[in-house]
């Protein structure tokens, strides 16, 4: 894990509720949204764009810190959530880019108001049904072994064991919470929504780029294809020898079409 | 006292490597044959009838899905054939899962059997195991919220007058009307089965509702009768054997021999750890379906290959910090014992199952042998827990039919009697006779316990291992 001096933790408040987020570096904010087993921490693409980048990570309701909000149903009510977060913080428009499951909550913000936004990344996003392939069912895995089918090759992907500060109880227990409340948003229809691909057909002037790894076993890459034919204008980019999470199993790759992106 | 019989009714012909390796839940039903099944319902049906003949007040019936661990996925198919052909026995439901379906239909449904069986029906509701919220794609986060709305919609549909609009959280109906009513009024009774869960224990305490104990760990079922004690006197009630049941495996053979070869088969059923076998730890701890307590004892246990178990589940949790956190812990060892490495080796682990069987039998997990040495060790249970219903747990695992019938009619020939006797000598009364939360409660705070260590202590003593 990079120097802790590099972020920090503050608590904001959204419409009534708490919000917790890191925040780091400096330069154009650009809003992180995590993935589905959480923030796996402060890791070299955080620092590599920290550099010039404000990064802006809210914690998801209800994911171990920030408090549960019970009107969140569903990854549509979150994006709302945080569209409200995003105006109430003056941010808007900024760049967001969106992990896993936070790449479904950057679309459906997207999808309902695409001017908060001036450039949109989703890496290995869920939300859209693949056509080839099917969403991994991660909660028919223990968390640690969900953590391992993320990557192609756990052994020899820099920074694996760096995930999460690393496998414990106190971690573990967090998984829990995060997987508790994944499945209260997404449980059924199971990581998808059937009618985020005709809702982002509204999208005709957001930049958007698709990073996925060719070996995604988590949303496979059809996933990704369908995001391209959804969202006008965007660009898919799948990188060889990767699985769910090409910022660190494809680390230079991944840094230079997002640098190159926000650019 | 109400004395009665229960069973998984297994599909005994299940591949029992395949179950070792992987599981009963999700064993492909390509090993399921439909002409053994036709068999096996009706040896299940039949052995109802004998109870009924035999003297038993009530036979009990659960369900769980995607196994042969039980046939039976929709009990009340079941218990609507035992309406029909069963005169006199209460037919017990242990339960039905709530979170998994349509409280509406099971309203109609449970009323149907009330009214078929001329109200002998006891509904009985659970949250079903982690592996059936798969199996009906019941989202698990929302298990406890689903149990708690399906039961007060239940309740509603069964007593008030319709038609009425019902808007919640979860459930919605605008029209509810339901023909028709149950012939118990209220409603029929309601007893809860259970696996030690404090929350459980205390959503009982405040319905008035029996709680009854899965053959559980003594230590552990005592401190959660005190749980619900403690709870019972918040509300200003004084709690009695009518709170509680208990659910006994009891084995009986004409030869002590016979007796533990027939209890040997259950290993493979309810017992000992074979009960591991149940379901893999994912399908058994799906997200947000357990207590943090519960989460708590997992993470130690999922993130620390290395941590060795220092002591048998079986042995109760008299050593650790906090009744809750032992029954947390028991259950999560119980539940999860085979699957911590990450190959099963399946002779190994065979033998493993059956190497525990002496743990098994000093714990009462298993009491058996022939009815001369059974009943001093149900005396003990009784006089422990002192439950106002006693179910007799038998026949899982792949026990021959002839044997299981044996093992009824030397019951109720030679240790039903006895049972009986024990009930009233100790005043052993059943929700039938007293209504539970009727009592009052002798000294404003102190109320008196149910149960008492001290008999299992004792026999411990006198019997050391």
């Amino acid at each position: 894990m990079a120097d802790k001096a590099q972020w920090h933790q503050e608590t904001t408040n959204v419409d009534g509720a708490e919000l917790t987020v890191i925040k780091g570096g400096s330069g154009r904010p650009l809003l992180v949204l995590h993935e589905e087993m959480g923030h796996p921490g402060w890791l070299k693409w955080h620092a590599e764009l920290a550099a010039d980048h404000s990064l802006i990570i809210p914690l998801h309701p209800g994911f171990g810190v920030t408090p549960r909000c019970e009107w969140i149903w569903n990854i549509r009510d979150l994006a709302g959530f945080y569209s409200r977060f995003v105006r109430s913080q003056k941010l808007a428009p900024l760049d967001v880019i969106g992990f896993s499951l936070g790449g479904w909550v950057a679309a459906e913000m997207a999808a309902n108001n695409q001017d908060q936004f001036k450039h949109m990344v989703l890496v290995g996003a869920a939300g859209v049904r693949p056509t080839e392939g099917e969403i991994m069912d991660v909660f028919q895995l223990m968390a640690p072994a969900e953590l391992a089918a993320t990557v192609l090759d756990p052994e020899h992907t820099p920074e694996f064991d760096q995930l999460y500060g690393g496998i414990g109880p106190a971690q573990f227990e967090l998984w829990e919470d995060a997987r508790a409340e994944t499945a209260r948003l997404a449980w059924v229809p199971y990581m998808h929504n059937p009618s985020l691909p005709h809702l982002l057909r509204v999208i005709d002037s957001l930049p958007t780029l698709l990073i996925w790894g060719r070996e995604d076993s988590v949303i496979p890459l059809s996933a990704g294809e369908g995001y391209k034919k959804a969202i006008a204008r965007s660009r898919l980019v799948a990188l060889d020898k990767c699985g769910h999470r090409p910022e660190i199993e494809q680390h230079a790759a991944f840094m230079r079409e997002v640098k190159g992106f926000l650019s | 006292m109400h004395l009665a019989y229960f069973t998984e009714r297994p599909y005994r012909y299940g591949p029992n490597d395949h179950i070792i390796e992987k599981g009963f839940f999700g064993t492909p039903n390509t090993f399921f044959d439909p002409e053994k099944g036709h068999e096996l319902y009706h040896e299940y049906l039949d052995e109802k009838v004998l109870c009924e003949e035999l003297g038993f007040d009530g036979v009990a019936l659960n369900e769980h899905h995607f196994t042969p661990f039980t046939m039976g996925a929709v009990m009340d198919v079941e218990a609507s054939i035992l309406a029909r052909i069963t005169k006199k026995v209460k037919i017990i439901l242990i339960g039905n899962p709530l979170p998994l379906g349509n409280p509406l239909r099971l309203a109609e449904e449970l009323a149907m059997i009330d009214v078929i069986s001329k109200g002998r029906l006891v509904a009985g509701w659970v949250r079903g195991a982690g592996s059936e919220q798969f199996a009906h794609n019941a989202n698990p986060a929302y298990n406890r919220e689903y149990f708690n709305e399906a039961h007060d919609f239940i309740v509603k549909a069964w007593t008030q007058p319709g038609p009425w609009r019902y808007e919640g959280r979860h459930f919605h109906y605008r029209f509810v009307d339901p023909w028709p009513v149950p012939m118990q009024k209220p409603h029929p009774p309601m007893w809860i089965p259970g696996l030690l869960s404090p929350e459980t224990a205390l959503w009982c305490a405040e319905k008035r509702y029996p709680y009854i104990a899965l053959a559980t760990f003594l230590e552990p079922t005592v401190e959660l009768w005190n749980i619900y004690r403690d709870r019972a006197a918040e509300l200003g009630y004084q709690v009695g054997s009518e709170n509680f049941g208990y659910m006994q495996k009891v084995y009986v053979a004409d030869s002590e021999e016979k007796a533990l070869e027939i209890a040997k088969f259950d290993m493979f059923g309810g017992a000992g750890s074979g009960y591991s076998l149940f379901a893999q730890p994912a399908y058994n701890f799906p997200p947000g379906y357990n207590s943090k307590l519960a989460t708590r004892r997992m993470a130690t246990q999922f993130t620390d290959p290395n941590k060795k178990r220092t002591s048998s589940p079986f042995q109760g949790g008299a050593q650790s910090e906090s009744a809750r956190a032992d029954v947390s812990a028991a259950q999560v060892d119980h539940r999860s014992r085979f699957w911590q490495e990450a190959k099963v080796d399946v002779n190994e682990t065979r033998k493993a199952i059956y190497a525990q069987l002496p743990d098994v039998l000093n714990s009462f997990g298993i009491i058996c042998g022939t009815p001369k040495t059974v009943i001093p060790k149900i005396r003990v249970v009784l006089d422990t827990l002192r439950p106002g219903t006693f179910i007799l747990w038998q026949n899982d695992g792949p026990i021959t039919r002839k044997d299981r019938e044996n093992n009824l009619k030397l019951i109720a020939k030679d240790v039903m009697p006895a049972i009986r006797d024990m009930g009233k000598e100790l005043g052993l009364q059943s929700a039938y006779e007293v209504k539970p939360g009727s009592r009052a409660l002798a000294h404003a705070g102190k109320p008196d316990s149910v149960g008492s260590l001290e008999p299992w202590k004792a026999w411990r003593e006198a019997h050391p291992y």
